[in-house]
């Protein structure tokens, strides 16, 4: 299951539906909202997809996790909009017999879903400036 | 002889800012995804190069070689940051 979600993330319910018998495990991920980065001091986030191909993309990643990996359940959920710090903004969550696989595949998972699910994330700074992180380059060109 | 196309082009995250709109209806002449960037880019003084951007149509990645087709929609993909 991946799924995008306007409101809040609540760990709880999802880890509730990774409840299996056969599970010895379970492994999860939280990304959350900082207030800094690059050296620069954040105070809110934007995130926004490309929700039609985002969501393909992010159920084509859990489905190679579970080719890759001896798993029995993998799930995640992002969060779109406007986030606070300290905000959820992903939750990862995998299941397995033996917990190896559970720590590979939440990894592999979160990593594949930052390099390749088209979702942006604009940040706020305290000094009013804002920038779509990863397009810095973009950004210093738009200002020349 | 030229044919115009009908198509849709939905715009995200930076390139939404920059052209000002969500999406738009175009008539063009673009054989491909990356003569149709290359137009968008010119008119509307996009910084992004193609090298930069990933393509989608019709909701599927797809290659800048891609032909455009009458009611397609096309989608030019910013660098991602999700997570």
């Amino acid at each position: 299951m991946f799924q995008l979600t306007h409101t809040p993330i609540c760990p709880q319910a999802f880890q509730a539906k990774m409840a299996h018998l056969a599970a010895g495990g379970y492994v999860s991920f939280e990304g959350w909202v900082r207030n800094r980065n690059e050296g620069k001091s954040v105070t809110r986030l934007e995130y926004e997809a490309y929700e039609a191909l985002a969501q393909k993309e992010g159920l084509l990643i859990i489905e190679e996790a579970k080719n890759r990996f001896e798993i029995i359940d993998a799930r995640c959920v992002h969060r779109l909009g406007s986030l606070a710090l300290g905000e959820l903004a992903v939750w990862v969550g995998v299941c397995s017999v033996h917990r190896g696989p559970a720590f590979d595949a939440c990894e592999y998972i979160i990593n594949e879903v930052k390099h390749r699910v088209p979702i942006w994330k604009k940040e706020t700074y305290d000094n009013g400036d804002s920038g779509w992180v990863n397009c810095q380059q973009c950004a210093k060109a738009v200002a020349l | 002889m030229t044919e115009f196309k009908t198509i849709k082009v939905h715009y995200f995250a930076l390139l939404r800012e920059l052209r000002g709109c969500s999406e738009e209806t175009l008539e063009t002449e673009a054989d491909n995804a990356l003569t149709l960037y290359r137009f968008l880019q010119q008119r509307y003084d996009f910084p992004l190069a193609p090298e930069q951007l990933r393509v989608a149509v019709n909701d599927n990645f797809a290659t800048w070689e891609t032909s455009i087709q009458a009611n397609d929609t096309v989608v030019f993909i910013p660098p991602v940051a999700g997570g």
